[in-house]
């Protein structure tokens, strides 16, 4: 439990399946206080059911996820969770397409989400500026009162990773944020991320290993739902095990 | 640039909405009233009630307009909570008959002498009491969509399970207000009506008053509706329905969001039939066929969803067509409603106000220069 109590993420031998498919099997995983993770394997290695387990929208059949140390995340909900400090950025740009930029940030900002204190609270002071500082580090203060439905797919992107900042979280989980992305806006998203990393942690899901290379940070591979390597991507990729998967078939 | 959400309370469709309605509560009693009948310009009562009816459906509308086109919750049992508001208002006016009815039990509705019932359910204590049963046409649907929602949005069950069981809640109800041992008056239902408030219901000056009642009830509706989409609580709802998951991760407990805008919502339908029953001198379990929640689905539909006057006037455009089509071609008035819904899903997907707001956007769009359109395009 040494290893638990200094880590800010910890999972240990967690296991899923999906009607006999075995989607995790004993995945186990560490992740330090500010530190930034890519993840990366094949399909079908587990990466998004790794998320779904973290973010309590699916419960591991057995294993330990345990956040800051102590906090136990197989028994809570989505919600409690999201409150903890864990945000997450899905595969797919999900933004509320029918608000404007503003109001996309304005709901993911940390302020408090019971029904009467929407109805009835008023805007803190702080709200605007605050608005206006995720809004200038995710490049889309010119676009602040378009429709978030008519954004880019790179702008749609930015938005989600931009409610993630709103929502202060300490770990920021992102599924393939450059997914569909132009080449400039990869490295821009790279960069993105690198200065969210200062001052947040965040685990990053990707298939792009020029991204990944981008990122410059410790690789953890994944394949049939557990660890298969782990260390920095010139070690990682010079395995030949990993090599076996990414091109063995 | 396209700012879609309005912040203001009132924009210029609720000044226009309200002013209409209000205008309707002066002139209606006057027209009615001081004007002597049979003048030109005086309207007969049985069309004040006529539209008073309408009103209340176009209330039922705007409170289904905040479950469905603000929060996507197709209900298809809307009807049900209409129609206990109804039997709440049309118990109160049953006590009121006292000793005038056939029997002339001073107790006892006429309906449970001759079911030889021996006195007064539990159920029927306290309407004899105006401010109860008022209380009564807010809790019994509050509650009843307070139950299910709690069931229903708890186990996260949405999109077409949803409006079926919300369907199968409504039948229910139906099925139940059918048997005469529930006390309800059975397949008959509630109607003889005498007063409400000491006035006769029959009365040209009640039936002013009713309307004038409506025209308050449907303003105070539409405000209570627009106050809340216009907060962030409102901005939260119209997250949900467009992504629900992404809502909940960012820590919003959706089914409380839920919950409360669906026991507002019916709520405000039992107000609509609590106002809709002394204006129609009847209520029976009819009022809860599925048949009457999918016609309110339709006039949200025909009137554009989540814009909330639309919902008002797809009621009192529907009903007005219903009004004509069964004196004029009694037979072809389903098929009529049927058409009309296939054309509007087909053609104006997003309604009478939808269809109209894109003509003016699309106007104020040639309008300014291109520039402003290549910017914003990308």
């Amino acid at each position: 439990m040494d290893v638990a109590s200094g880590s800010l993420l910890y999972l240990d031998g967690v296991s899923v399946s999906f009607d006999g498919y075995k989607a995790l099997r004993g995945l186990s995983l560490t992740l330090a206080p500010g530190e930034m993770r890519a993840i990366i394997g094949p399909n079908g290695a587990g990466k998004t059911t790794m998320m779904d387990v973290i973010t309590g929208k699916t419960r591991p059949d057995s294993g330990d996820v345990l956040f800051g140390g102590s906090t136990d995340l197989t028994k809570l909900d989505e919600a409690t969770i999201a409150e903890l400090g864990i945000g997450r950025k899905f595969q797919k740009p999900t933004v509320f397409e029918n608000h404007t930029v503003d109001d996309n940030i304005l709901l993911a900002l940390k302020a408090p989400r019971s029904a009467l204190a929407t109805l009835f609270g008023k805007a803190q002071a702080s709200t605007r500026s605050r608005i206006d500082h995720i809004l200038e580090t995710t490049r889309l203060a010119d676009h602040r009162h378009r429709l978030a439905a008519d954004l880019s797919h790179g702008q749609k992107q930015w938005l989600e990773i931009g409610m993630l900042l709103a929502q202060d979280p300490k770990l920021l989980l992102v599924d393939e944020p450059v997914a569909g992305m132009t080449d400039a806006e990869t490295a821009q998203t790279a960069e993105l991320l690198r200065a969210i990393a200062v001052d947040h942690s965040v685990v990053v899901v990707e298939h792009d290993m020029t991204f990944v290379r981008d990122l410059g940070v410790k690789v953890t591979v994944l394949h049939e739902g557990s660890v298969l390597a782990e260390g920095p991507l010139d070690v990682v990729s010079a395995d030949p095990r990993v090599i076996e998967v990414y091109l063995g078939r | 640039m396209t700012s879609a959400t309005n912040y203001r309370l009132i924009d210029t469709r609720g000044v226009i909405f309200i002013a209409v309605l209000a205008l309707a509560a002066i002139l209606v009693p006057i027209l009615t009233l001081v004007i002597p009948q049979g003048s030109a310009l005086s309207i007969p009562p049985y069309i004040v009630a006529l539209f008073g009816k309408y009103l209340c459906f176009a209330l039922l509308a705007v409170a289904l307009d905040l479950v469905w086109g603000y929060c996507g919750i197709l209900s298809l049992g809307h009807g049900a909570f209409f129609a206990l508001g109804g039997y709440a208002m049309g118990m109160y006016l049953m006590r009121q008959v006292g000793a005038r009815g056939v029997y002339a039990n001073p107790v006892l509705p006429d309906f449970m002498v001759f079911l030889n019932m021996k006195e007064l359910p539990i159920t029927w204590w306290g309407f004899q009491s105006f401010p109860y049963a008022m209380l009564m046409v807010l809790l019994v649907p509050g509650l009843l969509a307070f139950g299910f929602g709690w069931l229903a949005f708890r186990s996260r069950v949405t999109g077409v399970y949803l409006s079926i069981i919300t369907q199968a809640m409504t039948y229910a109800l139906l099925l139940a207000f059918f048997r005469n041992d529930m006390g309800f008056g059975g397949n008959n239902g509630l109607t003889d009506f005498k007063d409400i408030l000491g006035f006769n219901v029959q009365a040209t000056g009640t039936r002013v008053s009713l309307f004038v009642a409506s025209c308050i009830a449907l303003i105070g509706g539409y405000l209570i509706a627009r106050w809340v989409t216009t907060s962030k609580f409102g901005k939260v709802v119209v997250a949900i329905r467009d992504a629900e998951s992404r809502t909940r991760f960012l820590g919003y407990r959706v089914e409380t969001y839920k919950l409360a805008v669906f026991v507002l919502s019916a709520m405000m339908a039992g107000v609509a039939g609590a106002l809709y029953v002394p204006q129609v001198g009847i209520i029976n379990p009819g009022e809860f066929a599925p048949t009457n929640s999918i016609e309110a689905v339709i006039w949200v539909a025909v009137g554009g969803r989540g814009t909330l006057v639309g919902a008002a006037l797809g009621a009192l455009i529907v009903n007005w067509g219903k009004t004509f089509f069964t004196g004029a071609l009694p037979e072809y008035w389903l098929f009529a409603l049927g058409a009309l819904f296939v054309f509007v899903t087909l053609f104006m997907p997003k309604g009478v106000v939808g269809t109209l707001e894109q003509f003016k956007a699309r106007r104020a769009r040639k309008k300014i220069a291109t520039p402003e359109v290549a910017a914003a395009g990308e």
